[in-house]
């Protein structure tokens, strides 16, 4: 056997109580492509990061063709030849792409950048890349600028390369580009890591896919000698029972009619594709999906904090009996058409909350309107808030308390439970447990099921698949923009919805089809 | 194991910790503590430097500030004028909208005032001419300072570049109106304006020149107070400052409260412009605002945009400023030697709140020293 080019064994590493890795063993040799595939949260970057110096193992050892190292800096990383292409570009704006890449370097001689430019061109031929080393990086495409953190890793005469999500940001025909060039690296004898969680991608350009789940390792395949559904499998795991009561829906009218929203964020990048569905009232509308297929731009676009390109949002008011088009409105327009939507959204502080204000003046967001006078008045905010703190059991020293001091789940209940005081018709919370512990995460449960009970039409975004199939009455997938999917939760299995989370949004497998 | 050891060299020798909130009680003696260490380490500096006795530099300096009741009354109007601009740009910055360009806001809003007394001052009779004046301040500062927030709104432009470069606009139209209406011809000065009729002048209240300022600016700090706290705009404004994506959220029309906001802010410049011209000065020149445009962030800032706190931080730094010039005149030192002593206290002060939100702890101990016995009860 040859001496793998970077082996790990036994890594873990935990933030706080939450174990984001445990005893994780992989091996990767020379000219060798390694898959990393699990869902969000299985500890994918957090191995990653551990390997480039960002973060120190707290058990566990590294070999570097066999001999053990300490990797306590990126820098360090650099020296045994380990080169990062991060999920989020880390270049500078203003730059062109050759000072990009030698910024940073100690190089004993001069600045030369003509030498440099001459040696980019050198490894741009060699592999392929098509890149201008002049060009600034606020002109380049988001392919562009990756193939800049390519060539810059190379520069520094990486052997062992690792992408994270490389292909999330890239078109079908970039993909395909990226591949070829990763499979000349191979050739030449680099070791390549892909994180991913796209299944068609794993099996058409890895050699050998290692399976995170929840933080742990479950276990490295050869690709040739696997499928789809045995790593779907290993990548979802068996079913947990969570017992969460589920009623059956009642009185079900379509309260939102969201019908072919097609978006494009500002890379030009379609972020929702001819999506299409109906929330019912009394009934909890699950989302599943990868996290950044869509999830968010389809929230924010019906809340009409998201412009869209095409498409219908109607909504139904159950009032006046009226259809009401919510295309091109304002939150403030949408709720002077007497629509009651509630929106949890996902970055609580950033988003529902303002994190340095204290309880009160965040329940006071959604009514400070109220009154003919310029000025405030917090009495009833304030009542809300001491309701909302002993109802929901608000771990907190007081309601004078800023919400960013609070914890997490005590935020959480902060937002929801303000979201619910308004009343809605429709309720939209995108990964409202994410961070939560078992207890808080009941409670928001509860209180979802509270609000489908009273006829409103619930959408929850979720990522925990076993929490969406207890949860939830009909679960809708999204993959890269697209609906691939919409089942009812009791009839299906985990694993028709990891296949439909990865299924690319042509319906097929890529070099299958 | 070889990674523990990894570990070791990992931890650094002390963490910074933010933290969670300090009794009210403990973060002033903070602050005090600062004052005192700033004017011991003040005190080793002076007799270092100049051999004088520091405690008798402190005595000048108080009474450079404090000693008589003329300086008493300078001190007064200084700070009231500090104050109005600081308050001017208070909920700005609570909105997170770096206007530093209070200066040249301030200096339109006087001109404009003061082009009232000279172009009307004499034919106009008073009911017409003072309502014109406050008009016309507080809509010429209150454009000076829209023009920037309506970038921004719109186009989203940069408002520091943006603002800081109006202050030169404002400069050099104040530096043409200068020669134009200069006082005797020629001189490219603006004497006195309307120096035998008074006309346009502020009242004198008993016989006080200052006063009437002091009580507006009174007045001011007490709205402001109240807006910032009690009023739907001004909590519109601190969620636009805090988070604009949750401002959005709530449906609040971000662009509409910038420029909202912005005009306020400038509306205030043009009244502190106002002050200082016809309550004042009774003459225009380009360094009429004298920096207080840049030193009013300060002052916000110290005060965490409480108006009330910075009656204090204005208090302080007039204070120091007026002190300084003092010791430099009495021990016949140079400005910079006071510039020192007052850079040397408010670096202290600003450092005390470093202290205040954070912690420092240091690396425990036995983790250095007995690591086997750590790792030992682990196992």
């Amino acid at each position: 056997m040859p001496v793998p080019a970077i082996e790990l064994r036994n890594i873990s590493k935990s933030f706080g109580s939450i174990a984001a890795n445990k005893n994780i063993n992989l091996t990767v040799n020379r000219g060798e492509i390694l898959s990393i595939l699990g869902e969000n949260g299985s500890g994918k970057t957090t191995l990653m990061n551990m390997i480039c110096g960002i973060y120190f193992p707290d058990h566990g050892q590294i070999f570097i063709d066999g001999k053990e190292v300490v990797i306590r800096s990126p820098r360090d990383s650099f020296e045994y030849k380990i080169g990062m292409i991060h999920q989020h570009f880390k270049l500078v704006d203003v730059f062109s792409a050759a000072e990009n890449i030698i910024l940073g370097m100690e190089d004993t001689g001069k600045y030369n950048l003509k030498k440099s430019i001459e040696q980019i061109k050198k490894i741009s031929e060699e592999y392929g890349f098509d890149i201008d080393p002049n060009k600034k990086i606020y002109e380049m495409s988001v392919s562009e600028k990756q193939t800049v953190e390519i060539i810059k890793v190379l520069y520094r005469g990486a052997d062992i390369l690792i992408l994270d999500e490389p292909t999330a940001v890239l078109t079908p025909q970039e993909t395909d580009k990226l591949f070829t060039v990763l499979r000349k690296m191979k050739e030449n004898g680099k070791s390549i890591i892909i994180i991913t969680h796209k299944l068609h991608e794993v099996l058409s350009i890895s050699d050998k896919v290692s399976v995170l789940r929840k933080g742990e390792y479950i276990g490295t395949l050869i690709t040739k000698e696997t499928n789809e559904s045995q790593l779907t499998e290993m990548m979802v795991g068996k079913k947990i029972s969570l017992d969460i009561d589920r009623s059956e829906p009642e009185g079900c009218e379509d309260r939102l009619v969201v019908e072919n929203l097609n978006c494009t964020n500002s890379d030009g990048i379609k972020t929702l594709d001819s999506v299409s569905f109906t929330a019912k009232s009394g009934e909890i509308l699950g989302i599943a999906g990868i996290a950044g297929s869509g999830q968010k731009e389809l929230l924010e676009s019906i809340a009409g904090l998201q412009k869209f390109d095409s498409g219908e949002i109607v909504y139904n008011n159950p009032k006046t009996g009226k259809a009401d088009n919510l295309k091109g409105k304002t939150p403030l327009q949408i709720r002077e058409l007497g629509v009651r939507l509630s929106f949890v959204p996902e970055d609580r502080l950033g988003m529902g909350l303002v994190g340095n204000m204290d309880i009160t003046d965040n329940m006071m967001l959604r009514s400070y309107r109220k009154g003919k006078t310029a000025f405030l008045k917090r009495g009833a905010p304030k009542k809300l808030a001491e309701k909302v703190v002993s109802d929901l059991e608000v771990v907190t020293p007081g309601i004078g308390t800023p919400v960013r001091r609070l914890s997490g789940g005590n935020v959480q209940k902060i937002l929801v439970g303000r979201e619910i005081a308004f009343a809605p018709t429709v309720f939209m919370a995108a990964y409202p447990v994410r961070g939560l512990d078992i207890n808080s995460s009941y409670l928001i449960y509860n209180l979802l099921n509270e609000q489908k009970e009273n006829g409103v039409a619930v959408i929850f975004v979720g990522e925990d698949l076993d929490v969406l199939l207890e949860l939830c009455d009909r679960i809708m997938v999204l993959s890269s923009g697209s609906v691939t999917g919409i089942v009812d939760a009791k009839n299906t299995t985990k694993e028709e919805l990891g296949i439909l989370m990865t299924k690319n949004s042509k319906g097929g497998y890529g070099d299958e089809q | 194991m070889s990674n523990n050891t990894g570990k070791k060299a990992h931890e650094p020798l002390f963490h910074i910790i933010k933290r969670n909130g300090l009794p009210f009680w403990k973060s002033w003696l903070i602050r005090i503590l600062s004052v005192i260490a700033a004017l011991i380490v003040c005190g080793i500096v002076i007799v270092f430097v100049t051999g004088e006795n520091p405690l008798e530099m402190y005595k000048t300096m108080f009474e450079g500030a404090f000693g008589t009741e003329r300086r008493r009354w300078g001190l007064m109007q200084d700070l009231a004028m500090l104050l109005c601009v600081s308050l001017a740009v208070t909920p700005a910055f609570k909105m997170k909208f770096w206007n530093i360009g209070a200066e040249g806001q301030v200096l339109i809003g006087g001109l404009a005032t003061a082009a009232c007394m000279i172009l009307f001052g004499e034919k106009l009779s008073p009911y017409i001419l003072y309502p014109l004046m406050i008009c016309s301040s507080i809509i010429a500062g209150a454009v000076w300072a829209v023009i920037p927030a309506f970038f921004k709104a719109k186009w989203n432009t940069n408002e520091t570049l943006f603002t800081l470069m109006m202050n030169y606009i404002a400069i050099q139209i104040l530096s043409y109106f200068s020669y134009i209406w200069s006082n005797p011809k020629g001189s490219g000065k603006i004497g006195i304006i309307n120096a035998s009729s008074s006309a346009g002048w502020l009242p004198y209240i008993g016989n006080n020149k200052y006063l009437f300022n002091i009580l507006i600016v009174l007045a001011l700090t007490i709205f402001m107070y109240i807006y910032l706290k009690y009023s739907k705009h001004g909590y519109e404004l601190s969620v636009v400052g805090e988070s604009e994506n949750t401002a959005r959220y709530i449906g609040i029309n971000v662009k509409k409260v910038i420029i909202r906001t912005m005009l306020l802010s400038g509306a205030i410049c043009g009244i502190a412009g106002l002050l200082l011209v016809a309550g004042a000065n009774h003459t225009v020149s380009s360094n009429a605002a004298d920096g207080r445009g840049f030193t009013a962030i300060m002052v916000s800032w110290l005060a965490k945009f409480n108006p009330i706190y910075m009656i204090l931080t204005s208090l302080l730094l007039v204070f120091l400023d007026k002190g300084a010039t003092e010791i430099s005149t009495t021990f016949s030192l140079n400005d910079s030697f006071s510039e020192i002593i007052t850079g040397i206290i408010i670096f202290f002060i600003i450092g005390s709140e470093f202290f205040i939100n954070y912690k420092i702890k240091f690396r425990e101990k036995e983790v250095i020293t007995k690591p086997e016995v750590k790792e030992g009860n682990e196992q």
